[in-house]
């Protein structure tokens, strides 16, 4: 969606069928600002997401970890059997859902920005290297970016976690680099396109030290790409996070956390759906709205990005 | 050709030695065996006891020597937990796995390839804002949520299919769906812009041009060429797709080499895990390896230009 390579595309176009027609440009543009009004919308949502993870203990309407046997499985507050001061209802020990999902974005939301910033930090510095100064340095990398990739992520950050065992910072640490590759092939691509650039090459003349032209006047073009691949990115470690705590190996319960909650919930699927149900659409609404925005960022900052 | 093969056999050597230094390394390096095989108040001359007999106590790049010797003959050491070499159970388990993958890339295709080119054909129409927002749909839900909750639909509440189990026809539907269904968003876009590039190109022109009818225009010419970048992507996406098998086969309870490598993890079966760990891998550079090679055939280009 190139706004270059638009009106070849009409032209071609028109030459076909009538199907195609004159207005084609017109559809793409409205196409691209629904998608940024889109985008906008996503980042409100997301921002009222933030804010309840951070304002929890103002804004939940009980303490997580209250345990109320005798309240115990109770439907959603609009359903028969509900309680209204349980409005999604209560887990098996009576706990209330809505609060725990309100504390449990906390975890979801420092494990996301925490690994992502850890995997942004080595794979853009591993890309740079590998892009600018090619070579045998560029093979070395890309080897180990083939072995990362090739490594399915859940397999890696499984079996690291059973040997370092279940916590959050381990958790940011596994995911955090677990996750560099797909920065680094993005950002080595565009970095050896941006060193055949003419600048580079005055930089080099004037004497300018490596570190200086890969820091100074590379780094700064790839910033909007490093944005998009880290948002994107960001809806993908929540997804991974919620999955290692689904299987008991992520965060130790009693600390809510979504993926834990659905672990549990699993097991009393057959009579109490709500459990697992609500934290699964905390976990699709996040990531939903995160690839909203990641996307529209992409059309606004950088629209040739193949992602 | 033979260049080419030869460049990715090299390739193909070195990501294999990566990976059974990172196998062997996240056991060896990160942790220690002993302190995860004996109870913690067993005693220092114990735990000794223990490096010595497993060999634990010599050199590194010793121990990784014995370990890929071993390896490459099949011999992974026995399982801690059942005391059956760790290779002969990781194989055991290898069939569900690989059916439940080919059965979730049937279910993507069956998804992405009509969706994907009825959208790039009924460019900006809203079949195409239907497929796009299905597809961004997709992408946001976690598998394993998705899976309980067709478990508690389909299983729970109408009591159609089986929640769980191996064998018959219907045990493969939810799986087969479920790990289809994640796939098909990425694969989707994929074969809209495959055939969107090439609709615009030359030659669909040419085959207009000479009066040939819209259909055989589609499927003859813009569809075979819009497999190629369809292909690669896929075979780069095996990887994913097996992951995706894993959390699916968790979520299923499907007798696949997911379910033991996480059963092993939590009985901190370490053998078993290398070895569940290793075979996927080559499963996947395998896999990975043929499709380079199909796409080489399929386009002399990629041969000739990388």
């Amino acid at each position: 969606m190139t706004a270059t390579s638009t009106p070849t595309k009409v032209e071609l176009a028109e030459l076909g069928p009538p199907r195609a027609d004159a207005s084609e440009t017109g559809h793409a543009t409205r196409w691209r600002l629904l998608r940024l009004r889109w985008g906008l919308a996503a980042s409100a949502i997301l921002v009222l997401i933030v804010a309840s993870a951070v304002f929890a203990p103002l804004i939940s309407p009980g303490d997580p970890l209250a345990v109320n046997i005798r309240h115990r499985l109770a439907p959603p507050a609009w359903m028969e059997g509900g309680a209204p001061q349980h409005l999604l209802g209560t887990d098996q020990v009576g706990r209330d859902l809505l609060s725990r999902i309100i504390y449990g974005g906390r975890v979801s939301l420092v494990v996301g920005a925490g690994s992502v910033l850890i995997a942004a930090t080595i794979g853009v510095l591993l890309g740079l290297g590998a892009g600018y100064f090619g070579g045998r340095t560029d093979w070395t990398i890309m080897t180990l970016i083939n072995v990362m990739l090739t490594f399915p992520f859940v397999l890696l950050a499984l079996s690291v976690i059973a040997v370092l065992g279940p916590s959050l910072p381990n958790m940011i640490l596994v995911l955090g680099v677990a996750g560099w590759p797909i920065y680094a092939r993005v950002i080595r691509a565009e970095t050896m396109a941006i060193r055949e650039r003419e600048f580079v090459l005055a930089g080099r003349a004037l004497g300018m030290s490596h570190a200086r032209i890969v820091f100074r006047q590379i780094a700064p073009n790839l910033v909007s790409v490093i944005v998009v691949i880290a948002t994107l990115q960001v809806a993908q470690v929540i997804i991974f996070e919620s999955f290692l705590s689904f299987l008991g190996l992520g965060i130790q319960p009693p600390t809510p956390a979504w993926g834990n909650m659905l672990g549990e919930g699993r097991v009393y699927m057959l009579n109490s759906w709500w459990i697992a149900t609500f934290p699964g659409l905390a976990i699709f609404l996040t990531t939903l709205v995160i690839n909203l925005m990641g996307n529209a960022l992409r059309d606004w900052l950088d629209p040739h990005l193949k992602l | 050709m033979r260049r080419y093969l030869a460049r990715q056999l090299v390739q193909l050597v070195v990501v294999v030695f990566g990976i059974s230094l990172l196998a062997f390394g996240i056991l060896h390096v990160l942790g220690d065996p002993v302190l995860l095989l004996l109870p913690q108040n067993a005693g220092e001359a114990e735990f000794e006891r223990y490096r010595h007999l497993l060999g634990l106590d010599r050199p590194l790049y010793v121990q990784y020597w014995k370990f890929v010797s071993g390896a490459v003959r099949g011999d992974f050491g026995k399982s801690w937990y059942a005391d059956t070499p760790a290779f002969k159970l990781v194989l055991e388990r290898m069939p569900p796995t690989i059916y439940l993958t080919l059965a979730g890339l049937l279910v993507a295709l069956l998804i992405s390839l009509p969706l994907g080119i009825l959208a790039a054909l009924k460019r900006h129409s809203w079949i195409d804002t239907l497929c796009t927002g299905l597809a961004v749909a997709g992408q946001a839900t976690p598998l394993f949520w998705l899976g309980i909750m067709l478990i508690i639909v389909f299983a729970v509440r109408l009591k159609l299919l089986p929640a769980s189990g191996y064998g018959t026809w219907q045990n493969f539907l939810l799986p087969a769906f479920c790990l289809g269904a994640t796939l098909a968003p990425i694969t989707m876009r994929l074969v809209r812009s495959g055939v969107i590039e090439v609709m615009n190109m030359e030659f669909i022109k040419t085959a207009r041009a000479k009066g040939l009818a819209e259909p055989a225009v589609v499927v003859k010419h813009a569809f075979r060429n819009a497999c190629i970048p369809v292909i690669t992507v896929l075979g780069l996406q095996f990887g994913q797709l097996l992951g995706g098998a894993i959390i699916t086969e968790t979520v299923f309870a499907w007798p696949g080499v997911a379910t033991l490598t996480v059963d092993s993890i939590r009985n901190q079966d370490f053998p078993v895990v290398q070895c569940a760990v290793i075979l996927l891998a080559l499963l996947i550079v395998g896999v990975n390896l043929l499709v380079d090679l199909v796409v080489g055939v399929i386009d002399p280009r990629i041969r000739a230009g990388t």
